[in-house]
């Protein structure tokens, strides 16, 4: 599904990734770890397209196509969607008006009918127990005033309802309480299927207890230095990023 | 010029869709402004001597005005620039030519000119019009149809064009016409005083709430024409009313001149609700052509416990200075301000409110948005006076400038002189930009840049567009998106 080449990336002509190579297929769950500013948001926000970040080198080639070429609104329709760590608000904009305009836009780039808001809520009604989430929340502004668990519990009921084959979790995770944090992994394994896939990113094993993943990578100072089971995510958790940085600073001596 | 910019004008101009010309044989005055213009527009329309003597007062006292560019530079308080003005070069008359007196009925009117409403979105066949909402279509200098009248009058509403009301109804006129904005008030004014041709008038009778939505749509058509219309709207005892209005233009070079005047009066317990969507042809990125939108706007509460609420949706003009305004003279009557203006390409704006506080208990609230994009310059100017024996008098005044890009500018003149120690007045300023990780976050979910402007704006705008009736809060919410197209990205 996604075949990430060599890439170079970074943001105002200061690389960031030196060079990742990862590969992800259909069914498969990745997590991504390691350190703070070992390039892990980095390479989610590049995955999507934001523009402050430039690719210099490599490619990136999701079902055949190249994604690089391709602006953040064609890699959603394509499929691809990021769960943002800082979810973004917007004053006015109701989550229901917000969702549905969403999911019509995917629609339409795909030549598939619109969803009227009747239908729209017959649907939305279906996702939100599955965030356990209530009604009342797509009432609500976009993100304005939501709890830290909410803005996460959100973009999940997002993934949800636009369905997207190639998810991208950047730190999901990250200042949820316990309870939150089940809902969202439960929310995650939900969605995933056989033809879907899923990059979790991630500074914790906490949420790999809930999520289990097929291959866990550890990324340090912009590149994967080591990659391997859910073991791996352990023996992080056991032994600190330390050592691997020791190791890694041996290799590359 | 870079070829970006290039880009974001044929892109900004392109859409401003009403730009086209009608090709309709026009009876016109020749340019230029002098006491037999006056006479000649007077004569055309048949006018008693007291409005002639009138429009003539008006004339003279605009001669010893100052032209507001030519004031000292500490007295040019608008934040607007541009040329001088040649009040010589100016039509002050265009109609469409016709036999006779004009129409009597729709069916005698210039297929021609239905075509052209037909165009805008605005059918005059009633049959074929939004049901509930009737229309006075005023193109250049004239009125040329105004639909269900016969509904109206069941009622007893009158609702037609000024120059029928001067025949008609020359008491009401009289009594009315320059008691809120009085011929002195400002240069505009005056010079609309002395040269207005058309516009609406409505009168609620006592007692009676308004059936239908009254709306009038101002085309400018003829060339190196200015607009000058008046419309007067008057609430009974007891009355309510709904009157929208909406403006276009076509694409021109030159610059062209709208002065209008509108007052309205509410007596006891009366409610006028006034709506603007105004999109008269906003000039070039460069700044070329596009309307002078220099009106004067003003409700008078006189009555207690009477309501004037104004809510405006300003997207067009090249250059907008006006400030609709309520005096809150009746106890307990309030006064109300909406507004959204957008500033994109090289349009300019001054604009606001003033709640000028004279009765007891009197409330005012002022929303004002203001988005400025692209050269855009967008500045509100508001007034909050409470007068000494306005007791227990309140004010709330939120103001929210949005900026996108960073070649634009929002300024803020808030003015507030209480003179009563129980007053209450607040005064709430935001702004902010459209910030890059907004359009992102919703590129990211599928949408694109263009609509996710629209959204963010039409958000940002809520509390305003909430206020419009429904079928311009659709219309406006689209003209959003049009007006910001190709700013950003």
């Amino acid at each position: 599904m996604l075949e990430i080449r060599n890439l170079h990336a970074g943001v105002e002509g200061a690389e960031i990734l030196h060079g990742i190579n990862l590969t992800v297929n259909a069914g498969e769950i990745h997590a991504i770890m390691g350190p703070n500013g070992s390039g892990k948001s980095t390479l989610a926000q590049v995955l999507a397209g934001h523009e402050a970040y430039s690719v210099t080198e490599g490619e990136v080639i999701y079902e055949g196509q190249d994604l690089i070429d391709m602006d953040p609104d064609e890699r959603a329709a394509q499929g691809v969607f990021l769960a943002f760590q800082y979810p973004v608000e917007i004053p006015g904009v109701n989550s229901a008006y917000f969702l549905r305009t969403a999911l019509n836009a995917l629609r339409t780039a795909r030549d598939e009918e619109e969803v009227d808001a009747i239908d729209f809520l017959t649907l939305i009604r279906d996702k939100l127990k599955l965030v356990e989430m209530d009604e009342k929340f797509l009432k609500r502004s976009v993100n304005e005033g939501f709890s830290g668990g909410e803005k996460k519990r959100h973009e999940i009921l997002q993934m949800a309802v636009l369905e997207p084959r190639l998810s991208i979790l950047d730190e999901t995770d990250s200042g949820l309480d316990i309870d939150a944090l089940r809902v969202v992994a439960n929310g995650v394994n939900t969605l995933h299927s056989a033809d879907k896939a899923a990059i979790v990113v991630t500074h914790y094993q906490r949420l790999l207890n809930n999520i289990v993943p097929d291959f866990v990578h550890v990324m340090l100072d912009g590149r994967i230095v080591q990659s391997g089971d859910k073991t791996l995510a352990l023996e992080l958790e056991e032994k600190g990023y330390d050592w691997i940085k020791e190791e890694h600073a041996t290799h590359s001596v | 010029m870079s070829s970006q910019t290039q880009e974001l004008e044929t892109l900004a101009t392109s859409d401003y869709k009403f730009g086209w010309v009608t090709d309709i044989e026009q009876e016109s005055a020749p340019p230029g402004l002098n006491e037999d213009i006056i006479r000649f527009i007077s004569e055309k329309k048949n006018e008693p001597d007291w409005l002639l003597e009138w429009r003539l007062k008006a004339y003279r006292h605009w001669l010893t005005m100052t032209d507001p560019l030519k004031r000292k530079k500490s007295e040019q308080w608008a934040m607007v620039t541009y040329p001088d003005i040649d009040y010589q070069s100016i039509v002050y008359y265009s109609a469409p030519k016709q036999a006779g007196d004009g129409p009597a009925s729709l069916d005698e009117v210039d297929p021609e000119l239905l075509a052209t409403y037909e165009k805008l979105g605005i059918p005059l066949e009633e049959q074929k019009m939004l049901a509930g909402v009737a229309v006075d279509a005023v193109f250049d200098s004239v009125s040329v149809a105004t639909t269900f009248k016969e509904t109206l009058a069941e009622a007893g509403v009158i609702f037609c064009s000024f120059s029928e009301a001067v025949q008609d109804h020359p008491d009401l006129v009289r009594q009315y016409l320059g008691s809120v904005v009085p011929h002195t008030d400002n240069y505009f004014a005056a010079l609309n005083s002395a040269v207005f041709s058309d516009g609406s008038f409505c009168y609620i009778p006592k007692g009676v709430r308004c059936p239908m939505e009254l709306s009038t749509y101002f085309r400018i058509n003829a060339a190196n024409t200015g607009q000058f219309e008046r419309t007067l709207v008057i609430a009974e005892e007891g009355a309510y009313v709904s009157y929208l209005e909406g403006c276009t233009a076509p694409m021109r070079d030159e610059n062209q001149l709208h002065a209008a005047v509108v007052e309205l009066v509410a007596l006891d317990n009366a409610q006028i609700k006034y709506s603007t969507v105004q999109n008269w042809y906003p000039g070039d990125i460069d700044g070329k052509g596009g309307i002078y939108n220099f009106v004067t706007k003003r409700g008078a509460c006189r009555g207690a416990n009477s309501k004037i609420s104004w809510t405006q949706v300003e997207t067009g003009s090249a250059i907008t200075w006006k400030y609709p305004s309520c005096i809150l003279q009746g106890d307990n009557s309030v006064g109300e301000f909406y507004s959204v203006a957008v500033t994109s390409l090289k349009q300019q704006a001054d604009t606001g409110t003033k709640m000028i506080h004279i009765g007891k208990n009197t409330r005012s609230t002022i929303i004002s948005k203001g988005i400025s994009a692209l050269l855009g310059q967008n500045t509100y100017r508001g007034a909050v006076q409470v007068l000494k024996g306005a007791h227990n008098a309140r004010n709330f005044t939120q103001c929210d400038s949005m900026l996108i890009g960073d070649q634009c500018g929002a300024h803020t003149f808030p003015y507030i002189d209480v003179r009563n120690p129980s007053a209450h007045v607040e005064h709430e300023a935001t702004t902010s930009k459209i910030g890059e990780d907004q359009i992102f976050y919703c590129n990211q979910r599928g949408i694109s840049t263009e609509d996710a402007v629209s959204m963010i704006v039409n958000g940002f705008c809520k509390e305003v567009l909430a206020e419009l009736p429904m079928e311009f809060a659709v219309e406006a919410q689209k003209l959003l998106g049009i007006s910001l197209e190709g700013s950003v990205g």
